[in-house]
């Protein structure tokens, strides 16, 4: 593997208990984004958000993939921990990077249509009961309800209004998020996606899908 | 937080629709920073678009910040204003304090550089 992958020992700090750490599903969007460089690079992006950066490893590892390149790299959580863990990750590496503490992109209102050029996600996907959906700070980061789709299907038909002409979407999903139905749903919106990775990881097959705009 | 960021975010609490009064958002007891950064040209040039120019010229005028009324015809060959968008937009931070919506009065708090924007359940 080419990039560094971003430090996040600060994590074992008790005031980033809550806080997700960098696991397989991470270093999988990191691997797919890695290889996407000279494409997302060519897009010269100018805005850039991560909803649910958690530590913030991606947020950061986006940045040295599209550097020297520069861009608004903006980091999004409920979980206000994991703000602040994303903006003392981020501080290591060169970039310019925004934290809010706001669920999705709530927080911009219109301001962000048509606007985003890289969009990042990587969501509470774990199956789960609904109940169990934001019930703490350390729940919000991986419980995803029934199929694992119940926060992202909040999210999804938003994705389109988001994405400026060229953008790209980048979402984390296990076999249960029924990924060929998320992929058909955004497509009735006018967006293309594709399995661009895969791997299995203990009990979880984890595939990074990708959209853009059809043409 | 950077005023880029403050550019961009909006009041969302429920019934706030006032597009006049909920953007941009008043600060309020603003401790402000200013960072060096490396300035770069091309960067600025591309996020032009992206800003609210007026949202700009009013939050600026607010904490005395300077920057130019208009936007040049040639922005990328006008080194006067693009040193003081870059200043004021990415050398400029809002360390603590918070931001108050003209439409509803929400106070949203600025807590060590990061905005809080969560509601409770009866404001969404």
């Amino acid at each position: 593997m080419g990039l560094a992958t971003p430090d996040t020992s600060h994590l074992s700090r008790p005031e980033y208990a809550t806080v997700y750490e960098p696991a397989e599903d991470t270093y999988l969007l990191l691997d797919a984004l890695e290889a996407d460089r000279t494409s997302l690079v060519a897009l010269r992006p100018t805005i850039c958000v991560e909803i649910g950066s958690g530590s913030g490893c991606v947020s950061s590892f986006l940045s040295t993939v599209l550097s020297p390149s520069p861009s608004l790299i903006i980091s999004t959580d409920i979980n206000p921990a994991a703000t602040r863990a994303t903006r003392e990750t981020t501080l290591e590496q060169r970039g310019v990077f925004e934290q809010c503490q706001t669920r999705f992109v709530q927080a911009f209102g219109d301001r962000l249509n048509n606007s985003v050029d890289v969009l990042v996600f990587n969501p509470p996907y774990v199956v789960t009961p609904n109940e169990e959906i934001d019930v703490t700070e350390e729940a919000s980061a991986w419980a995803g309800g029934d199929c694992g789709r119940k926060v992202l299907d909040m999210l999804l038909p938003q994705i389109p209004e988001l994405l400026s002409p060229s953008g790209r979407f980048y979402l984390i999903t296990i076999e249960e998020n029924k990924p060929n139905e998320i992929i058909e749903f955004l497509q009735l919106h006018g967006l293309v996606g594709t399995r661009v990775m895969e791997r299995r990881a203990g009990r979880e097959h984890l595939s990074v899908l990708k959209f853009t705009r059809t043409k | 937080m950077r005023l880029i960021t403050h550019n961009m975010l909006k009041c969302h609490v429920k019934n706030c629709d006032n597009p006049d009064k909920q953007f941009p958002l008043r600060f309020k007891g603003a401790e402000l920073e200013q960072v060096e950064a490396e300035r770069n040209d091309e960067f600025l040039v591309r996020m032009i678009p992206r800003l609210d120019w007026r949202a700009l010229l009013v939050t600026t005028k607010e904490l005395g910040i300077e920057l130019p009324e208009n936007i040049p015809e040639e922005p990328e060959n006008d080194d006067a204003f693009l040193q003081a968008l870059h200043a004021a937009i990415l050398e400029t931070h809002v360390k603590e304090g918070s931001m108050v919506c003209n439409g509803c009065s929400h106070e949203y708090k600025i807590t060590k550089g990061i905005p809080n924007m969560l509601l409770a359940e009866h404001e969404i």
